[in-house]
This record gives structure tokens, sequence and C-alpha cells, in this order.
């Protein structure tokens, strides 16, 4: 959608002319700060240290409110951070204030990924922004900006030097945001060895190439007070929320056997001067610093890790977004594979299960099948027996009809029933004159037997010779 | 309460005085025919002279006349607080015998200057970004017809998703109030029968007391300005003024009963000079932007735009065929399953 170009013919001497009269920009200022009070402000602290060192309190006694805070435990097995947002008022100016907390910081017995915590979230803050920034239909002008506009370092008062994770960690930190140390617990240190501690300490920060955040000095309206603050860094801090009767004016302070530290006296510390620096001068200052300074940068190492390159001015904004658009598609892709991937490996899944269960289901049958053709036969078996047994009492029953035919006309000698039924129920109603009749037939009939048992039953021979006797039959 | 004061409070003066330090910059633009008092009108708004050389057409050169743009950028300074202003003329609008598309140029320039700030804002080192879009565009109607004119209606339509318009009425020194009234009733109606959407002044703040109320509905309600512009300064009422001399009586530019000037320099430059840039940038170049990115990835081809940012994307919605696929297996798997539930169970009772 490149516009035509069209001529412009430009008076680009910019004339400084003189004006006739009173025209009335000069209330420009004043236009954007009603704009901007009407808007709200929104301010983001960052405060690291170690546990107990005192930020939570600090915070409390900079901005007059107690913020809900309990303890924190030395026991976190890693550092996390605790960004908590609060409103606030001051005259018809809001404010928007986000605390966050470094737990756990220096608890750790590993200390090496203590700072990783707190550049990621860092980054987070920036890359939000940069993402609402390049979204299509964008609102920044009522974004809530959660970017850390200050991260104030608790520099504990060993009176020494720095401790090795605090060198490490505001070198992860200079790039990324402005950093304000101060030595926490300020009331065990006395003024001599307060001064040493202060050269040895921004001694060591320079010799490391650690940058802190600098009080502007361009703007001639502050430059001189900038000026001297600059001088006092780090400041020395006491914080307290608890109110002490000195004179006849109730201050915030310490109370020890020994004395009071006041935390507003400018002689017993640094916080009014911290509080002047931080709030009522320079605080705008931090939030451009912040947007103009620390997110550009991050911004430019993102796009140029993304793969632009600030080259041809005129393929600007479109290789830009082209660009992007064509990242976008290619990790759509990808995305789009691994989801084909995943979906394969699923239906894979799902035949190799399926096949495992018909594999069951077969064996399962098979099994069926044979437990069936076991009872089948079983099941033949004693069919085949009941046959007999049946035909066996048939015969019986046959036999002894015939044989009761003839004992009425032939008595028996021995009336022998040579039956014993075990398997059927057959009563003993096998009665003497059954075996007759059965011997009877024996003479009769040929010998028709399956079984050695009936063999013996019928066998007339074996009868005569007798060479046993059935008890309990004659 | 001297102890509870925490100090943010001072947040507006620290904002306030940033902004002096880094001055303001405005772009206007002024549109309409030729002798319509355009030039005189910046020159009395701003109390200076601009139009120092300019050399002015006649009629037959104007016969094919085609729009030009001109840009003039002065420094001016007031109390402390600079301004970096810039005027864009458009000459030659309206004054050709065909005036087709006679806003074309002046499309093309608000849309290039659009451009160039998106490019710059893309681009990888934005530290000095020059900010040229146009904020507010004073349109000229003639104060002899009866109404808006179809170039007026085609411009003003061609140009309120664009930038902010200001209807004003030329020359009003040749209308009596009555004849004001009327037209200026008359171009309302108008501008809301064709749907322009011209400059709002945006809504009083609720806690402002009743006589700003009061002041800001009158405002409201005196649109389209009615304007006189001067280059002379006569004697009127043993005051030295900005003003034209008549036989028939002195009008004086900045007398509100003789016109709408005062208002016009109050609204312009006193009180919403911010808000017209907010409305550009916020508003104007937003929609620019949104635009130029939606025609550049339709052209990358791609059918489903989301609005997610990289690392974070929507899942494609699932292959109808696998999802199909899927949802047999199931159901065969479940078949399978009852079967040998069955057999189990016919099994359980054969041993019974």
């Amino acid at each position: 959608m490149a516009a035509t170009d069209v001529d412009v013919f430009s008076n680009e001497e910019k004339r400084n002319l003189s004006l006739g009269g009173h025209v009335g920009f000069d209330s420009l200022p004043d236009q954007l700060v009603s704009k901007s009070v009407t808007q709200g402000f929104c301010f983001n602290i960052l405060c690291v240290g170690e546990t107990g060192i005192g930020k939570s309190t600090l915070m409390n006694t900079l901005f007059n409110t107690m913020f809900e805070n309990e303890e924190a435990s030395h026991y976190q097995n890693g550092v996390y951070l605790r960004p908590r947002t609060y409103d606030l008022q001051e005259s018809n100016v809001h404010l928007k204030l986000t605390i966050v907390d470094t737990v756990g910081f220096g608890d750790q017995i590993n200390k090496e990924d203590s700072y990783k915590p707190i550049v990621d979230y860092i980054d987070t803050q920036f890359e939000n922004y940069l993402q609402e920034e390049l979204k299509i239909k964008r609102s920044l002008f009522n974004y809530h900006d959660t970017r850390i506009h200050i991260c104030l370092y608790f520099i504990a008062p060993t009176g020494h030097s720095l401790k090795s994770l605090d060198l490490v960690t505001m070198k992860k930190l200079d790039s990324k945001v402005n950093i304000i140390p101060i030595i926490a617990k300020a009331d065990t240190i006395s003024k001599s060895e307060l001064h040493k501690f202060k050269i040895k300490i921004m001694s060591e920060l320079v010799s490391n190439g650690v940058q802190i955040y600098q009080f502007p000095t361009d703007d001639e309206a502050v430059s001189e007070i900038n000026a001297s603050m600059n001088a006092h860094l780090p400041f020395a801090v006491v914080g307290s929320v608890e109110e002490v009767k000195v004179g006849n004016k109730t201050v915030r302070a310490r109370q020890y056997p020994w004395g009071v530290v006041q935390v507003e006296n400018e002689s017993h510390c640094d916080f009014v001067k911290l509080r002047e620096m931080l709030i009522r001068v320079n605080m705008e200052d931090l939030r451009e610093q912040t947007h103009a300074r620390h997110y550009e940068l991050y911004r430019r190492c993102k796009l140029e890790e993304m793969g632009f390159k600030d080259t041809d001015p005129d393929s600007q904004p479109f290789s830009l977004q082209e660009t992007y658009e064509a990242k976008r598609k290619e990790f759509l892709g990808d995305l789009q594979r691994k989801e084909e991937e995943m979906r394969q490996m699923f239906v894979n899944k799902v035949k190799e299960t399926e096949a495992e269960l018909k594999e069951k289901e077969r064996e399962l049958h098979d099994k069926f099948e044979q437990l069936k053709r076991m009872h089948q036969e079983e099941k033949r078996k004693v069919e085949e027996k009941r046959r007999d047994l049946e035909e066996e009492m048939n015969a019986f029953n046959r036999k002894k009809v015939a044989a009761e035919t003839l004992s009425l006309s032939q008595p028996l000698k021995k009336d022998k029933d040579k039956k014993k039924s075990v398997k059927t129920e057959n009563q003993s109603g096998v009665s003497a004159s059954s075996s007759k009749v059965m011997m009877a037939k024996a003479n009769v009939e040929p010998l028709n037997c399956q079984s050695w048992w009936q063999a013996i039953q019928c066998c007339t021979c074996l009868v005569h010779s007798a060479a046993w006797k059935p008890e309990g039959l004659f | 309460n001297e102890k509870q004061y925490v100090g943010f409070a001072t947040l507006p003066n620290q904002v306030h005085r940033k902004s002096v330090k880094k001055g303001f910059d405005f772009t206007l633009m002024v549109a309409g025919e030729s002798g319509m008092g355009k030039s005189t009108l910046v020159n009395s708004l701003f109390l200076t002279d601009l139009y120092k050389d300019r050399k002015l057409l006649n009629a037959e050169e104007r016969i094919n006349q085609t729009v030009e743009i001109i840009k003039h950028t002065v420094d001016i300074e007031e109390k402390g607080v600079k301004l970096k202003l810039t005027i864009v003329d458009t000459p030659g609008f309206g004054d050709a015998v065909n005036n087709n598309e006679c806003w074309k140029p002046i499309t093309d320039y608000i849309d290039q200057q659009f451009e160039q700030y998106f490019r710059d804002e893309s681009g990888l080192n934005r530290k000095n970004i020059q900010d040229n879009r146009v904020h507010c565009c004073l349109y000229f109607i003639p104060p002899f017809g009866h109404g808006l004119r179809p170039v007026d209606v085609e411009f003003m339509k061609a140009l309120h998703e664009k930038v902010n318009i200001i209807p004003l009425i030329a020359k009003a020194d040749c209308l009596t109030p009555n004849e004001i009234k009327k037209l200026k009733d008359r171009i309302r109606e108008e501008i809301d029968k064709f749907g322009i959407k011209v400059y709002q002044f945006p809504e009083c703040d609720s806690d402002e007391d009743e006589e700003f109320k009061q002041l800001d509905k009158e405002l409201k309600e005196c649109t389209p300005f009615a304007v006189i512009g001067s280059n002379t300064v006569v004697e009127a009422r043993g005051q030295r003024v900005r003003g034209r001399l008549y036989p028939w009586g002195i009008v004086e530019v900045e007398n509100q009963s003789h016109c709408d000037f005062v208002k016009l320099r109050n609204m312009l430059i006193r009180s919403h000079m911010h808000d017209l840039k907010d409305v550009t940038c916020d508003v104007h170049y937003e929609n620019y932007r949104a635009q130029c990115i939606q025609e550049m990835t339709s052209k990358l081809a791609q059918d489903n735009r989301m609005e997610s940012p990289i690392p974070i994307l929507p899942l494609s919605t699932p292959d109808v065929d696998t999802e199909k696929l899927i949802k047999m297996k199931d159901e065969e798997l479940k078949r399978m399953q009852e079967m040998l539930n069955k057999m189990q169970q016919q099994m359980h009772e054969k041993d019974q």
C-alpha cells in the first residue's frame, strides 16, 4: 500500500520566527500533563536481596503503607519472583505500583542459577510489551506496563565489600534494568566504616564494569541535586514502620538500648535521599530510561535474533512484518508437523493395542473352544456310559423276565445276581428272579457283552465255575 | 500531612519538566480553494508571517492546475515551550476546471507520512524518529453557497478516516449573524447526512466546574467555526488589533461577537492541540497500520490470521480424516472389549 510519491516542496530552512503576541501553545505541557493524570501512572520496582535483609520493610517505609507481607522462609529450593500490584493515590495522582520481590534469593547452597529467574522475569515483561507492539490491533496507550523501571539491589552490611553473588547478579542485570544499589540495615555500620564501605563497593562496581543508574544531570532544573546525589551512592538505608517518640515528635525509627535510629534523619541514614531521588525527582526519568534504553536494546536483540536487519530502508516495515509472518508460518508448519507425528504415533499405538487385543481374543477363543471340546467330550462319555448303563438295564430286565419265566418252569440252584451297579442308581431291585432270567437268557443268547463286567453277568460258564460268589445276592 | 507524604504526586511536574525540555511538534494542514483566506488565517493563528514570498497564480495558470503540497516548518517558542510547527499547504485544490479526485495528492501525502512513520517504528534503531504525520486538517468551506458542495463532501469523506478534519466557514465577514447560524445548521446537518466524521472534542471531565462545562457545550454547538483572518493591524476602540477595515466598520479578528476565531484558536492551540496529536497516533495511524499489515499478510496467502504472537500459537483444528479414524478405532476397541466380556461370562456359566 505504498502511497504514490507526491512532489513535496518543503521550506526546510527552519526559521525561528518571532511571534507578534501570545499564541497560547505554551499550554502544551499542561495539556500533556492533564492527559497523563487522567490516564494514571504506573511504576514497577524490583527488590533483589537476601531473605530477611529488609526489602519489604523498606517498601513499607518508602510508600508509607503496610503492604501485606509475611516473612519469607529460608528454605525455598530456588529463587522465584513474586509481583504484587497496588493502587495508590496522592492528591489527584493515581499510581499503579507493582513491587516484585525475589523470594529465596541467596538462600540456596548453590547459587549459580540464582540470577536466572530474575533475568527471565525482566525479559518476560519486555517480551509482553513487544508482543503488544507487534499486534495488528494494539492499544499501547492503555496497556498495563509491567516492565521493571528500577531494581533496588540490597547489599548486606558486611562492611567489607560486595559479595560474589552480588557482583555476578548485578552484572547480569545492568544491561536490562536501572539498578540502584543500596546498603541495607545500615544501622550496623558506623560513619567511618560506611564511608570506606561505600568507596569499596563503588570501586568494585566500576572495576567490574557494572553499569548502575546515574541520576540524570542534563536538565538544569535538577542537574545539581542529581549530581550531588550521585556522589552518595550506594545509599545506606534503614527501614522502619514503627514509631518512636523523640523529643516532642513521633518519628519512624528503630529503638535500641543505646539510642534511637531515625529513618528520616539525614545524619542517621540516606533514606531521605533515596526517597527524594527515586520518587520525587527521577521517577519519570526511570520510566523513560526503561522504555527508551533498556526496552529498545531488548527489542533490537530480539528482532536481530529473529533475523531482521536494519539495512535497506525501502524494505523496512514490510520486511519486518513479512519476515515475522514468514516465521510465524514456519512455526505453524512445524507445529502442524509435530502434531501430525503425534497423531501418527497415536494411531500406531492404537493399532498395536488392537493387535494385542486381537491376539488375546484369539487365545481366549481357543481356550474356550478347547474347554468346550473337553466339555463335549466329557458329556459324550457320560452320555455313552449312560446309554450303556441303560442298555445294561434293559438287557438285565429282559433276562430277568426270561429268568422268571424260566424259573416258573425250572428252579435254579443258584440264583445269582452278579450285577452290581455302581454307576447307575439301579436299585437292588435287581432281584434274584431277574438273575435267573439273565442266566436263562444266557443259555439261549450268545454273549453280547461289551465289557468284562457284563460278560461276567451273562456268562453261564462263569456262573457255573463260580470262581467267586458275589456276596449279598443270594 | 507532611509525615504521610510519599511524594509521587510530583510525577505530573516531572512529566511537565521533561516535556518542556524535549519540546513539541505539530503538523497542521490547510485545504480549500484559493482565496479562502487560508494563509491569512494561519498567520493570524500563530501571530506571524509564514508566507512572505509566495507567488499567487492567475486564472489562466490555474485551469489545469494540479494540487501541490508545500510544507513550511518553523520553530517557535513561547514562555520556554518550544514548538516545531509544520504547515502543510495544498495550493491548487479545487482550482482547476476538472477537479476529479483533486484530493488524491493530499491523501497520498498523508499516507506517505504514515508509511514513513510505520517504517521508522518498525526499524531496529528507533532513537530519532521524526513524526511528520498530519495531526489536523483545517478545511475551508466557502461562505457564498448554501451548504456543502459536492467537492467538499467528497474531500471530507476521502480524508475523515486519515486525519482529524476541522471544517471552517471561511471569510465569514460576508455573512450576517443569522446567515451564519443558518449556514452552520445546514452544514452540520449535511455532515451528519453524508456520514462525515469530523474531529470531535473529547467529553468534558465530569469533575470540571459548571462554568467550564457550559463553555464546552457552547463550543461544541458553535461548529463549524466561522472565521476571519487578517494580516494587518488596525486601530479599533483605542487599541491596535488585527482586523479588516471597511467603510462600514472594522471587523476585529479577535472579537468574539464578530467571528469564531478566538474559539478556534483556543480549541486548536490552547486546549486540544495535544488531543489532536493523540487521536492521530492512537486512531488514524493505528487504522492505517492495521490495514497495511492485513494487506501484506493477505498477500502472503495466509488464510487463518491469528492474533497471537509467535511463541504462543493456537493449535490448528485437527484433521477431519484423522478424527474419523480415531473414532472408528475407538469403537472397534469397545466392541472387542464387549465380546471378550461376553465370552468370559459364558465360560463362567459353563463352569458352574
